[in-house]
């Protein structure tokens, strides 16, 4: 399995889980967790996804997700490797 | 499993607090490259970096977009060329010649700066290392992102006085051939004491002759993070000040050891050390004299600043070698001057001298660092200032360097300006009073009794 995280943030609105959502089974990413809050109008998401089904390059996936987010639904999307979390935080 | 605070921590740290992996430096050796002929050689030069790093500036752009970390530069550093050039060069234009190749190769695989353009003299010169330390101020002054250094002295053999009275001269020589540029050429050269053979930062990088053929070395950063970091515990006692440094250098350095495992895979080129040193940036927030300052001193150089610097250097480097195996380099806080907007205010306010940072320098890992000094200042001055910062690394068993910048035509209280990671600087005022007659004196000073160990 390889995971990775991705995390939303922005102004909350209709549509931000569906239209994320929407492109992770396109590309068969599987959901594996998602954590979400809104914290006084600004919604907040992390998913820890995987990503091993995944047919294009990592990178291009990210570049995808973050135009997503930046030109539909008017949030920032980032999608980074887990190991980075991972290596940080545990011993 | 990783959760949502410990992701935004990470997240934070890298868009808030300038966390970033502040170079991958490739190190290859020339050794192979050596021929007699000045064109084989230049050609053999070429073909051996360019093949060996022509993919490393796109893979440290993927490493950066896949894990969202940015990786600031890409380098190059290589086998001292006074060794390469030994039995080609007969003059210093043709150790130009060598330099212009590297610039060539260097601008070709597309990397921020190539370090090597260097000698190891730290007991004595030879005819090829005279002619590379000579021919220095037009190399630096021709080429662009060659970096050069002389190692002149060690613990273990003392300091050649004959290459530190050589250099104050050489240091006026480039800073006189860049004139019309504040004298930048200045910027890249580093005269050492103990130099490491892996060191990945620059202007300093080398690739020693007892490294493998191929290696990369990464040199993380963070003080805006281990800043932030200490104003949660503001107050507080020196233990739980250490554990917070530790703690967050171990975060910092876990980070490049992720890169160092990547890029060394993707590569297939070994991995060599990770450099974990707190190197400051112009940016705001990405001070070092900030973290001094978030500790209780008004500026850095106020009194308790050498201890203070002593505690976080020492604190980095406990956290940080639990975080990776191989360690290396310089490893701990850096302290110059122009690249670091805390130490630029604190020389404008007056509370930071030559000499404080003389004694910063005996607790931090390197030594002066881009000190922008004014043009006047005499070659046997220039020396008399490296001698004392190498007799410094000589006996504490450190490394220790000198990279000053002598402006010219400019003076105390004036202004220079070297643009991007270099910074500005303030010219600050030199000892006034003359050293000529020590500095004439032939030979070397001994090692030290505490180097015979054997």
């Amino acid at each position: 399995m390889k995971r990775a995280i991705i995390t939303v943030v922005g102004k909350d609105t209709i549509g931000i889980i569906a239209g994320v959502c929407g492109y992770l089974a396109q590309n068969r990413i599987n959901i594996l967790d998602i954590s979400q809050t809104i914290v006084s109008g600004y919604f907040n998401m992390m998913m820890i996804v995987d990503v091993s089904g995944l047919e294009k390059s990592f990178g291009d996936m990210a570049d995808e997700l973050a135009a997503l987010g930046r030109d539909q639904i008017g949030v920032q999307i980032k999608c980074q490797k887990e190991e980075i979390f991972d290596l940080m935080h545990r011993i | 499993m990783i959760n949502f605070s410990e992701v935004s921590e990470t997240n934070a740290m890298i868009e808030k607090e300038n966390l970033d992996v502040r170079t991958i430096t490739m190190g290859i050796s020339l050794l192979d490259c050596i021929d007699s002929d000045l064109e084989t050689l230049k050609k053999n030069i070429y073909n051996k970096i360019y093949k060996s790093a022509k993919d490393l500036v796109r893979t440290g752009e993927e490493i950066s977009h896949d894990y969202g970390i940015p990786i600031v530069n890409k380098r190059i550093s290589v086998t001292p060329i006074a060794l390469i050039g030994g039995s080609a060069c007969r003059s210093t234009d043709d150790f130009v010649e060598l330099a212009l190749t590297l610039d060539r190769a260097a601008k070709d695989v597309g990397v921020n700066f190539l370090g090597g353009y260097s000698a190891l003299v730290s007991k004595g010169m030879t005819g090829a290392d005279r002619l590379l330390i000579e021919s220095i101020p037009d190399a630096l002054s021709r080429t662009d992102l060659v970096c050069s250094s002389v190692n002149v002295g060690s613990t273990r053999t003392g300091i050649d006085m004959d290459a530190v009275r050589l250099l104050g001269r050489v240091i006026r020589q480039t800073a006189e051939k860049t004139a019309d540029r504040d004298s930048l050429g200045c910027a890249k050269l580093v005269v050492f004491c103990n130099a490491p053979d892996d060191n990945p930062f620059m202007a300093g990088a080398f690739h020693g002759v007892t490294e493998a053929d191929r290696i990369l070395n990464i040199g993380v950063s963070g003080p805006g993070v281990v800043k932030k970091a200490l104003e949660s515990v503001h107050g507080e006692s020196f233990e739980v000040l250490c554990e917070t440094v530790k703690k967050t250098a171990f975060k910092v350095t876990r980070v490049g050891q992720l890169v160092a495992r990547e890029a060394s895979e993707r590569l297939g080129v070994p991995f060599g050390i990770i450099d974990l040193s707190l190197a400051p940036t112009p940016a705001i927030g990405d001070s070092v004299a900030d973290i001094l300052c978030e500790m209780g001193l008004e500026y850095a150089g106020a009194p308790g600043t050498t201890a203070a610097l002593a505690l976080l250097n020492d604190q980095v480097k406990k956290g940080g070698v639990m975080a990776s195996s191989y360690v290396g380099g310089l490893s701990g806080a850096f302290i110059p001057v122009s690249e670091d907007q805390g130490m630029i205010d604190a020389v404008k306010a007056g509370a930071l001298s030559l000499e404080k940072l003389e004694a910063m320098t005996c607790v931090c890992s390197v030594g002066l660092d881009m000190i922008a000094i004014p043009g006047d200042t005499s070659a046997s001055t220039i020396s008399g200032i490296i001698a004392d910062e190498m007799a410094i690394g000589m006996v504490n068993q450190k490394t220790t360097a000198v990279r000053v910048i002598p402006v010219i035509g400019k003076g105390v209280g004036e202004q220079v300006e070297f643009g991007g990671l270099l910074g500005y600087a303030p010219i600050m005022s030199v000892n006034p009073f003359s050293c000529e007659e020590f500095i004439k004196r032939k030979g070397r000073i001994p090692a030290p009794i505490h180097s015979f160990k054997n």
